[in-house]
């Protein structure tokens, strides 16, 4: 029942011991199981094996289909007017989603202004306090903050900045993206800081850097690829996001890029064109869905090469 | 010590006076030093002098307080949470525990090694180097100064001829052996009075391990140089003298042909010979 | 390069170290940095705790009007601020049930896949691709559900549904097939937490010592029976956790909802059948509620949706937490 013989493949670190209470289930699994015959116990684990491949396929398709049907119906609508026009009005053919997609850049850099700073502040925290009280509450309190509705993020973004400021802003919408973005920041910064070798720390500290200089120059600029590929994942969660939007930036069907007016979004010119009535503007939604499935894919695909690329920690 | 005039403080300059005459200058003083980790007495009531331009090797088995004891000599040891110290430690006459000192001043004075290399890895060779001069504020040398100072600290641990040609590069494309000559080099540049080795050559290769032995060799001619190893065959090479630790305790201290050959503590004599450990 | 001569020679001073002769920033510096992080650390529970106070200050007047009513009233007139927020709770629980209903086998039978069978080559790619799943933006759900899946279960799948003999008679496919309904919006619900599930399956079922599987090996188990015997029951209350985290996505899940759903306020057995759930009666309504009692009872509903969201998420942290701490012990 040990595992002191047994093959072990290089990547599995050593385990811990078997626990003495499970052999005694599985024996007794293991004496029923010689009652029956060994072809059939063969057909289950392939009908198994079929089932778990079964629900791998399905899990797979609706992503087939959604993004099959994003292109087919999107890309007919993909033209250099889509970049650089703004809508038509309702019914007319034409116009394009430029403002909406400066609107998202907006949104997205006024959302890492705000969540970055905190979200890796307070991941430097965690990591350099572990086991005290605050620092788990902080962890407890990130993950609950993680899991909250966006659409209560949203309310709560138009109770406290819209209906005090009497005013849709960009910089609400900014503020209740960046709001969702810092577990995912912190997150990650805590776990990026934690890979750091402590004896990288020590080697700093013993050079006479102050902890100050030692967090910042050299664990947190080790740990940067990992911290970037986290920002990234966090903007591209955010980047599709609607809900916090709908009573924050309002939508815009002109150009703007100023935090204090109303501006349009991606995601939210396609919500509003997908729940209208004419054709021309379905079409823009498609179009517009498939210009922000690009944009989040960029942004996911740019997050795994930070990581895979130039993560030099150790020398062995 | 008292014998001795008190000195001014010297700027940074590059060159430095001729040392004065007298090897047996005493440079950094222990006295009962005590170490914990929480309630944990790892080192116990310790007081041993290492002087100027010796090496000391520390041996005992593992777990005997050897490397607790070098963490204390720069202030390290507080680093870890729940650490602390009671005793002193006293740097050419000054308590480097005393009130007022600062610990960051103490570790550019007392520079350290470790036991696996431990080179900046988003770091160029000349930049890790640099590091320590990086942070000197308004007294940090010019970008020539620092080349100078990068290229004495390269020559000085052999590594300049290697690494000559590619300065730039990542400090990680280099072999363990270089490496850790590299944070020897680090470490140099700083230009500290005591220099701390604990096992360094613990992860390195049979050559390696004997150009970092030559280099250490080499260091006693202008510092005084402290090492924690557990290989006796590399004390009795280096060391000048050589201290027995056990279970937190000095056992004893002497010139490192005295201590492998007529030990005065039987329990030494036990450990040099095999007996346990 | 200076000539070898003219370069001047590194050594040690020799003389006073001078100790505390140069004080430099780094006592300030390290203070403020302690303090800056600290800070940003607070910041999460600061922010936590301002959500709480301004949503649940903003909620207060319709909870106190309608008191534990509000829960279990189906009346919803803003005309004559009456409000009761029964359909969008029933509707929450049945469209999350149904997403769980479907997504947990799938998701499961994925990360055992994944985990066990899955030559390594096909292990990334698929994994990859379940991910994608979760990085596709609500807002596209909920266009592809209105535009190809809606019409796709009014036209085929609900007919079918109907005409099962028995099942099709029972109330839960009663009534005639409009497309959007709560088997829509439990459906788009499964796809879309179908990724966090098996992502946290996946992790758990890894997580499982190789000493447990061998056991099951040596005991002379088929690959299966050591899985159903050994892997699963060491990770299940990691895996309940990982459904329990899809359960948090699905309550809270809003714009592919608030497109599927037909917004309804009532309560129909038929799962054929229009109706609401919290997030899409919030994200439908807030924006056109006039008056205040109105807003106010909107904000409960959302200070409601904030209470559960927080119970569902605690219970699933806990109870991956708990397994990954035995993982290591």
């Amino acid at each position: 029942m040990t595992d002191i013989n047994a093959p072990r493949g290089p990547a599995s670190p050593p385990k811990p011991a078997v626990r003495t209470a499970r052999p005694s289930v599985m024996q007794r699994a293991a004496a029923e199981r010689t009652q029956t015959t060994i072809g059939r116990r063969r057909v289950v684990n392939v009908v198994m094996v079929g089932v778990t491949f079964g629900a791998a396929i399905l899990a797979t398709l609706p992503l087939i289909f959604i993004l099959g049907h994003l292109i087919v119906a999107g890309a007919s609508s993909i033209n250099v007017d889509f970049f650089t026009q703004i809508p038509k009005p309702p019914g007319e053919a034409g116009g394009g989603m430029a403002n909406a997609m400066v609107g998202t850049l907006v949104l997205i850099l006024a959302a890492s202004a705000f969540g970055l700073p905190i979200g890796i502040g307070a991941g430097l925290y965690l990591a350099e306090n572990r086991g005290t009280h605050l620092a788990n509450a902080v962890r407890f309190l990130s993950d609950v903050l993680n899991g909250l509705p966006s659409i209560v993020m949203g309310i709560f973004a138009w109770q406290f900045l819209v209906k005090p400021m009497a005013k849709f802003t960009a910089l609400a919408g900014g503020i209740a993206l960046g709001a969702m973005m810092i577990p995912l920041v912190t997150r990650t910064t805590e776990e990026m800081i934690r890979i750091v070798p402590v004896s990288l720390r020590e080697a700093a500290l013993a050079l006479g850097y102050s902890r100050w200089r030692t967090s910042l120059v050299v664990v947190l600029r080790t740990a940067l690829p990992g911290i970037v590929t986290g920002a990234l994942v966090a903007v591209s969660r955010i980047a599709g996001e609607t809900a916090p939007l709908l009573f924050t930036v309002l939508g815009n069907q002109f150009w703007s890029a100023s935090l204090r007016e109303p501006i349009a979004a991606l995601p939210l010119q396609i919500f509003n064109f997908a729940i209208s009535p004419y054709d021309q503007q379905h079409a823009l939604a498609w179009a517009g869905a498939l210009v922000l499935i690009g944009i989040v894919l960029i942004i996911s695909l740019a997050a795994r090469f930070a990581t895979r690329s130039r993560f030099g920690l150790g020398g062995d | 010590m008292a014998t001795e005039p008190p000195r001014a403080p010297v700027p940074t300059a590059v060159t430095a006076p001729p040392p004065a005459a007298g090897a047996e200058r005493r440079r950094l003083e222990v006295a009962s030093l005590s170490a914990y980790y929480g309630s944990a007495e790892i080192v116990r009531g310790v007081s041993i002098t290492f002087r100027d331009r010796e090496v000391t090797a520390i041996i005992g088995p593992s777990g005997c307080g050897k490397s607790t004891l070098l963490r204390c000599l720069n202030r390290m040891h507080e680093t870890v949470p729940t650490a602390h110290v009671a005793g002193s430690v006293s740097l050419d006459g000054r308590d480097i525990y005393a009130k007022g000192v600062n610990a960051i001043e103490v570790r550019r004075h007392i520079g350290m090694v470790f036991q696996r290399p431990t080179p900046f890895p988003t770091m160029s060779i000349r930049d890790n180097v640099a590091a320590g001069l990086q942070i000197l504020g308004r007294d940090k040398p010019s970008r020539a100064e620092t080349d100078h100072i990068v290229e004495d600290a390269l020559r000085r641990t052999a590594l300049w001829d290697e690494v000559s040609n590619r300065l730039k590069d990542s400090a990680i494309g280099l072999s363990g052996g270089q490496q850790q000559r590299l944070c020897i080099a680090r470490a140099l540049a700083t230009r500290p009075a005591v220099l701390l080795l604990d096992e360094p050559t613990a992860s390195l290769d049979p050559i390696s391990t004997q150009k970092v032995e030559e280099l250490v060799y080499e260091l006693r001619r202008d510092m005084t140089v402290v090492i924690v190893t557990h290989n006796m065959q590399q004390a009795a090479r280096v060391s000048d003298r050589t201290a027995f630790m056990l279970m937190g305790e000095l056992v004893e201290i002497a010139a490192t042909n005295t201590l492998f050959t007529t030990p005065s503590d039987s329990r030494t004599e036990a450990y040099i010979t095999g007996r346990f450990g | 390069m200076v000539s070898e001569a003219a370069r001047p020679v590194v050594t040690t001073r020799p003389d006073d170290t001078g100790l505390g002769a140069r004080i430099d920033g780094s006592a300030i510096g390290d203070s403020i940095y302690r303090w800056m992080t600290t800070a940003f650390a607070l910041g999460i529970p600061i922010l936590l705790l301002f959500i709480a106070i301004e949503i649940g200050a903003a909620a207060w007047p319709a909870l106190k009007a309608f008191g534990f009513g509000f829960l279990t009233s189906s009346d919803w007139d803003p005309p004559h601020n009456i409000f009761g927020a029964a359909p969008a709770i029933y509707g929450t629980i049945v469209s999350s049930f149904i997403a769980l209903l479907i997504a947990t086998p799938l998701a499961l039978g994925v990360a055992i896949f994944l985990s066990e069978f899955a030559p390594s080559w096909l292990r990334q790619p698929v994994a990859f691709l379940v991910d994608l799943l979760a990085a596709i933006p609500s807002v596209v759900y909920g266009l592809w559900g209105i535009f190809v899946l809606q019409p796709l279960l009014r036209d085929h799948v609900m007919p079918l549904l109907s005409a099962i003999p028995l099942l099709g008679q029972t109330p839960l496919f009663e009534g005639p097939a409009y497309g959007p309904s709560m088997l829509s919006a439990g459906l788009i619900l499964a796809i879309m937490v179908l990724p966090f599930i098996s992502a946290v399956s996946r992790e758990v079922l890894m997580a499982v010592p190789r000493s447990q599987r061998e056991a099951a090996l040596a005991l002379g188990a088929t690959k299966w029976e050591m899985i159903s015997d050994a892997v699963v029951p060491y990770a299940r209350s990691g895996i309940i956790g990982g459904i329990i985290l899809g359960l948090g996505r699905a309550l809270g899940e809003t714009m592919a909802v608030t497109m599927l759903i037909g917004n309804v306020h009532k309560i129909s057995a038929s799962l054929l059948a229009p109706g609401y759930t919290m997030a899409s009666l919030i994200a439908n309504e807030f924006a056109e509620a006039t008056g205040d009692l109105h807003l106010s009872a909107l904000m409960a509903v959302g200070a409601v949706l904030f209470v559960v969201t927080l119970i569902v998420n605690g219970l699933a942290r806990w109870l991956v937490w708990r397994v990954s701490r035995e993982g290591q012990s």
